[in-house]
C-alpha cells in the first residue's frame, strides 16, 4: 500500500535550489538561493514535509512578515493534527500519539458508546491526543498541545465546560475554526462584530468559514450565538435561500404558487430580490421550484442551469467532459458495447471507466465533440450529471443467481424507465436487490428495493456519500406494480417538499420517517401524488437527441470560435 | 508606453445568446466572451486564477459570472474576483461595429 503525496521539486532542482525530499527552507522559508522562498507541500523544513493545509497557513504568515520586512517569529514547525471520518467513525489525532517511557496517558474507553480517548502527557504537559468516535474535544486539545499547556489546564477545563457554547466561548482567538480555509475564531468574531452579521450564511459569505466541507458549521453557529448573546435568533439561522433575499424556501414556493409566478426574473422582481439578476444559488433553485410547480408550462431557462445540466455532460477539472450513456438497470449487450468501443476509438477517449452506478463513463471528451459523439452512440443520456434520477443499480436476480428471490433486473429497468429524466431537488440514486444480501447496495440509496420471498421491501433515505446513512424501511409490498406506485408517490412528495439541493437522507431526517409513512399510507394521497408525477414525466424528452437535432443548440452551446492569431480586420 | 492592439473579429451579435458565455480561441489564447443582460459584450481570459478551470461555461448574473468549478464570483467588467475570494482575471477590450464583435488583443 502506498499513501500520500510527493513534492514536485523538479523545477527547483533544475534551477539549482537545494532540495532533499522537498525544497529545503530555513526558519524564514528561505531556500538556498536569495529571494526565492517556498511554502506548503513542496517545502521541507527541519527535515519535515507537511501534506496538510494548516502548516501552510502558519508558514505563509511567517513568510509574509519576512517579505514585508516585519520583525516576526521564525517558523518552528507545525504540530500536526488531523480530523477525519474513517468508515463513518470520527477520528482525531494531534501531536505525539505513540506512548513511550517518558509519557503518561489519560485513557477513556467506552465500549458501549464506541468512543476512545487518549491524551499523552510529557513532563506534565499535554503533548498529543487521539480521539475515536467522538472528536468534539479535538479543537480544545489541539489548542492545548500547541501552547504546550500544563496538564492541569486540561483536567480542570474538562470539568468546568460541558456545553458546546462554553467550548466556543473558551476557544482562544488564534485557534483555527475552519481547517479547509484557515479561518480563525478571531476572524469570525471580528467579522460578526465589525459587519453586524446575524446569520450563519452571512458569516460563511464574509469569512469563507465552512464554505468547503461544512464540517465546522455547528461551531460557527455557536460562535455567532456567543458573540451576539441575546441578539442571536435561532429563527434567523434557517432563513433565506441565498443572500439575494430574506425569504426561505417554503415562503418562496408559497409565493410562486399564490401569485402564479412563471419565470425566475419575475420571482426576483415580485418578491423584492436584493440583486437584479440573482446568483448561482437562487437561480437554479428558482428554476427547480418553477419547473416543479408548473411542469407543463414552465419554459426552461438554460442560463439558470449549472454547466453540467446546461451541456448535459459532466465538466472535468481540465475543461473536458465525460459522457455516460443510459444503460437501464446496468444491463448492456454486445452490440452496445461494440458501439461504445467504436466511439471511444473514433474520438480518442483517454479514459473509459465503469462507474459506481454500474454504467460506462467515457472521460476526457472535448466540448465540441459531444453532439457528434452522442449521435454516433445513438443511446439516451445517462443523466450522470443532473439533479435527477442517476441510475438504478441492480443485482443479477432470480434468473441466474441461486439466492435470488425476485427479478431485480426487471424491477430496476421498470423503475429507471419510469423515473428517468425527472427533475428532483438533488440527485436521486436507486437500487434493486433480489435478496437481503443486497449486492446492489439498496440500503444506502435514496430509494432501495430489496426482494424477499414473495414480496419487495422498500427502503428510503439511504446515502453512501458525504452524509452516510442507512436507509429506513418504508413498507413491504407484494407486486412490482405496488413498488412503482409507492416509490412514485414518495419521489413526488420529496420533489414537492424538499429544499433545492437537499438529499433525501437529510430530508427524511428533517421531516421524520413517521410523517412520510403516514402521508403515503393514505391511498388518496398516493393517487394524487402519482397524478402530478405523471404530468411532470410526460413532458420530458432526451436532451442528447434534442441537441443532435438542433443546429442552433450545437452552435450556441458547444462550438468554440477559432480565429488564427495573425488574422486582422 | 503605447501598446498597439490587434483587432480581431470573433463573432456576430446574433451568434451570442444573452446570459451565456462563448469559448473563443485566438491562436493559442483562450477567451471567454459573454453577452450580458445589459446587451454589452465582455471578454475575459478563459482561465480562472484559482485552479485554471474554464470560465466560459460559468453562470452569468448581471455583470458577474459564477465559475463552474468552485463557484467563485468574478466581475466580467474588470476581471476582479469578488470577496471573500481574491484574485484577478485578465480582461480584453471589445468593440462592436455593424453587429460584428471584435476583440482587441
Amino acid at each position: 500500500m502506498a499513501v500520500g503525496i510527493k513534492p514536485n521539486i523538479q523545477l527547483a532542482a533544475e534551477s539549482g535550489i537545494p532540495v532533499n525530499r522537498g525544497i529545503i527552507v530555513n526558519d524564514y522559508l528561505e531556500t538556498g538561493i536569495q529571494n526565492v522562498y517556498a511554502v506548503g507541500e513542496c517545502a521541507e523544513h527541519r527535515e519535515m514535509v507537511y501534506g496538510l493545509v494548516a502548516p501552510l497557513y502558519e508558514q505563509g504568515k511567517v513568510l509574509a512578515e519576512r517579505i514585508s520586512g516585519m520583525e516576526g517569529n521564525p517558523y518552528q514547525g507545525s504540530v500536526l493534527s488531523t480530523q477525519l471520518k474513517v468508515s463513518g467513525v470520527e477520528v482525531f489525532s494531534a501531536g505525539k500519539i505513540i506512548e513511550d517511557s517518558e509519557t503518561k496517558t489519560i485513557k477513556v474507553f467506552d465500549d458501549w458508546k464506541g468512543t476512545y480517548k487518549k491524551v499523552l502527557i510529557q513532563e506534565g504537559r499535554i503533548a498529543g491526543a487521539v480521539l475515536f468516535g467522538d472528536t468534539s474535544e479535538g479543537r480544545k486539545l489541539l489548542g492545548l498541545i500547541n501552547k504546550d499547556a500544563d496538564v492541569s489546564e486540561y483536567t480542570e477545563r474538562a470539568e468546568s465546560e460541558q456545553s458546546a457554547i462554553g467550548l466556543a466561548a473558551s476557544m482562544p482567538n488564534e485557534e483555527i475554526v475552519c481547517g479547509c480555509n484557515g479561518v480563525t475564531k478571531g476572524a469570525i468574531v471580528g467579522a460578526i462584530e465589525a459587519q453586524g452579521l446575524t446569520s450563519f450564511e452571512q458569516v460563511k459569505g464574509c469569512t469563507n468559514a465552512s464554505r468547503s466541507c461544512g464540517g465546522c458549521k455547528a461551531l460557527v453557529t455557536d460562535l455567532l450565538e456567543v458573540t451576539l448573546g441575546d441578539e442571536f435568533s435561532a429563527a434567523n439561522q434557517q432563513e433565506a435561500i441565498c443572500s439575494c433575499t430574506t425569504l426561505s424556501r417554503d415562503e418562496v414556493v408559497k409565493e410562486i404558487r399564490e401569485k402564479e409566478l412563471t419565470h425566475t426574473r419575475e420571482v426576483m422582481n415580485v418578491l423584492g430580490w436584493k440583486t437584479d439578476n440573482g446568483c448561482s444559488k437562487c437561480k437554479p433553485a428558482l428554476k427547480y421550484y418553477l419547473g416543479m410547480i408548473h411542469p407543463a408550462t414552465y419554459e426552461d431557462e438554460r442560463e439558470s442551469r449549472f454547466v453540467n445540466e446546461r451541456l448535459h455532460a459532466n465538466i472535468q477539472k481540465d475543461g473536458t467532459y465525460s459522457v455516460v450513456p443510459r444503460m437501464y438497470g446496468g444491463v448492456t449487450n454486445a452490440a452496445d458495447l461494440r458501439k461504445i468501443a467504436d466511439v471511444a476509438d473514433k474520438y480518442n477517449v483517454p479514459l473509459i471507466k465503469v462507474t459506481g452506478g454500474q454504467r460506462i463513463d467515457l472521460l476526457g471528451v472535448e466540448k465540441e465533440d459531444l453532439p457528434s459523439m452522442w449521435a454516433d452512440l445513438d443511446m439516451p443520456s445517462g443523466y450522470a450529471y443532473g439533479k435527477t434520477l442517476r441510475t438504478v443499480k441492480t443485482c443479477v436476480g432470480e434468473n441466474f443467481c441461486r439466492f435470488g428471490t425476485q427479478d431485480s433486473i426487471g424491477m430496476g429497468i421498470a423503475m429507471e424507465k419510469k423515473f428517468e429524466r425527472l427533475n428532483t431537488p438533488h440527485k436521486v440514486k436507486m437500487a434493486v436487490s433480489a435478496c437481503p444480501r443486497n449486492c446492489a447496495e439498496s440500503a444506502i440509496k435514496d430509494i432501495g428495493v430489496v426482494g424477499v420471498e414473495g414480496a419487495w421491501e422498500i427502503y428510503i433515505g439511504g446515502n453512501g456519500g458525504t452524509h452516510l446513512r442507512a436507509a429506513d424501511l418504508l413498507c413491504k409490498v407484494k407486486t412490482s406494480d405496488e413498488v412503482l406506485e409507492i416509490t412514485g408517490a414518495y419521489i413526488q412528495y420529496y420533489r414537492e417538499n424538499a429544499a433545492y439541493l437537499e438529499r433525501t437522507s437529510v430530508w427524511v431526517e428533517r421531516v421524520g420517517l413517521d410523517h412520510i409513512k403516514s402521508t403515503l399510507a393514505d391511498k388518496q394521497n398516493r393517487t394524487r401524488l402519482n397524478q402530478r408525477l405523471d404530468k411532470a414525466l410526460s413532458v420530458l424528452t432526451d436532451p442528447w437527441k434534442e441537441t443532435i437535432n438542433s443546429e442552433t443548440i450545437q452552435k450556441e452551446l458547444y462550438q468554440t470560435v477559432r480565429v488564427p492569431a495573425a488574422s486582422k480586420y | 508606453m503605447n501598446k498597439t492592439f490587434e483587432r480581431i473579429k470573433v463573432a456576430t451579435m446574433t451568434e451570442l445568446p444573452k446570459n451565456l458565455g462563448k469559448t473563443v480561441l485566438i491562436g493559442s489564447q483562450e477567451i471567454a466572451l459573454f453577452h450580458l443582460d445589459s446587451g454589452e459584450i465582455r471578454a475575459i481570459e478563459n482561465r480562472c486564477p484559482h485552479k485554471g478551470g474554464v470560465l466560459a461555461q460559468g453562470m452569468v448574473s448581471g455583470d458577474y459570472i459564477f465559475r463552474p468549478m468552485h463557484d467563485w464570483k468574478i466581475s466580467v467588467l474588470d476581471g476582479k474576483v469578488q470577496a471573500p475570494d481574491t484574485g484577478c482575471v485578465r480582461t480584453f477590450k471589445v468593440e462592436i461595429e455593424n453587429n460584428e464583435v471584435y476583440v482587441l488583443l
